[in-house]
């Protein structure tokens, strides 16, 4: 899903998967953190988004 | 291809007439010239209606679905391999389907073929490798391998990979050694100008999902674009919502599409919709050596885990 996504032209950062457990807090946030710093620094997403005006 | 309708014809009646089957599906000729169009023939006195030739690009497996009692169907070699797809989903089982496969030398690009007249096609008929097209202005006389369509050009199983009876010889198979040079053409692009591709690509679309319903494998009761409880995708022509219908649909078929060309066959605008389908035929391909519809036997890759499963994009 994210090879198609990426083939579309969606920056292949915005993609992210991830296992985590109810028991892994840690785990979360790490990878939330991570996530959040990676999206910032793509900026807006511009594409697939829809204006509703 | 023109001499297995006789065969093809004869193999229908025989069917009909020992009442091994209940119906046969297959081609008849369309309203205008150069269209086919699937048929039903339930009684041996109308299998002179059947016919079989280059303009034949749906794909019938798409109708075998929902059948009660036995039927026959005629399979191209990508059909044959939706039906094998259809076995593995549960959808029909081996016994109910007398297949009647057809060895292919690929279906002609019926588009290309219209561009080179200026008005309308009024006579198509084809002579082995040579297709006569006439209009009232002009005639052409055309070598079919130059109009194929681009994924009949690139098919490597051309044969039936499961039938009950043969109706022509087996032809060879085409050795081709860049399986994917589309799909590599837009991944070779930056990742704004394949945007642009894709949005170039659907521009025309009109959401008249004749795509998804000469697709085999679209068969859900009610498709995701359907739904209004809840509503996954807006209904109209915004350009976010048709890509999202494109990209879903495609992801749907992954692992499962045959390359077949229906969708584009179906398509009114000529939107090459495989441009999706083919780049998750490629990573099918790729990540789990899959091709879909060649064995009865395995499980298609999205539908089994092994421990072996690409897992790089998971953290």
């Amino acid at each position: 899903m994210g090879n198609l996504l990426e083939h579309m032209g969606i920056e292949r950062d915005r993609i992210n998967f991830s296992w985590i457990s109810s028991a892994e807090a840690t785990k979360f946030v790490e990878v939330v953190k991570e996530i959040s710093n990676k999206v910032r620094a793509l900026g807006p997403n511009k594409k697939l988004v829809k204006d509703y005006n | 291809m023109d001499t297995c309708i006789q065969k093809i014809r004869e193999i229908a009646f025989q069917l009909l007439d020992k009442k091994e089957v209940e119906r046969v599906i297959g081609f008849s000729n369309g309203t205008i010239p150069m269209a086919t169009s699937p048929i039903t023939i339930a009684s041996k006195q109308d299998t002179e209606k059947l016919v079989f030739n280059s303009t034949c690009g749906l794909n019938l497996a798409n109708y075998i679905r929902q059948q009660k009692g036995k039927i026959a169907v005629i399979a191209k070699g990508c059909d044959t391999r939706n039906i094998v797809t259809h076995i593995i989903e549960n959808q029909v089982k081996r016994d109910q389907i007398y297949i009647i496969g057809v060895p292919c030398k690929g279906m002609i690009n019926k588009s290309k073929i219209k561009a080179l007249f200026e008005d309308e096609i009024i006579k198509f008929d084809e002579d082995g490798e040579i297709l006569n097209v006439e209009s009232s202005s002009k005639k052409e006389k055309l070598n079919k391998k130059d109009y194929l369509r681009h994924n009949c050009s690139l098919c490597q199983h051309r044969n039936p990979v499961i039938y009950d009876v043969l109706a022509g010889e087996r032809v060879e198979e085409q050795i081709i050694d860049v399986p994917y040079p589309d799909v590599e053409k837009i991944a070779a692009m930056d990742a704004d100008t394949r945007w642009g591709h894709f949005q170039d690509l659907t521009k025309n679309c009109i959401r008249c999902y004749a795509c998804r319903n000469a697709c085999p494998l679209c068969y859900c009761p009610t498709c995701f674009v359907d739904e209004s409880g809840p509503q996954w995708v807006g209904k109209g022509q915004d350009k976010t919502d048709v890509n999202t219908f494109h990209f879903l649909r495609a992801f749907h078929c992954a692992g499962r599409c045959t390359d077949c060309g229906a969708c584009v066959e179906a398509c009114p605008m000529e939107i090459n919709v495989r441009d999706f389908t083919r780049k998750l035929n490629k990573d099918s391909l790729d990540m789990f050596g899959w091709e879909a519809g060649l064995d009865l036997t395995k499980r298609p890759p999205l539908d089994a885990y092994s421990p072996d499963d690409p897992n790089h994009f998971i953290k």
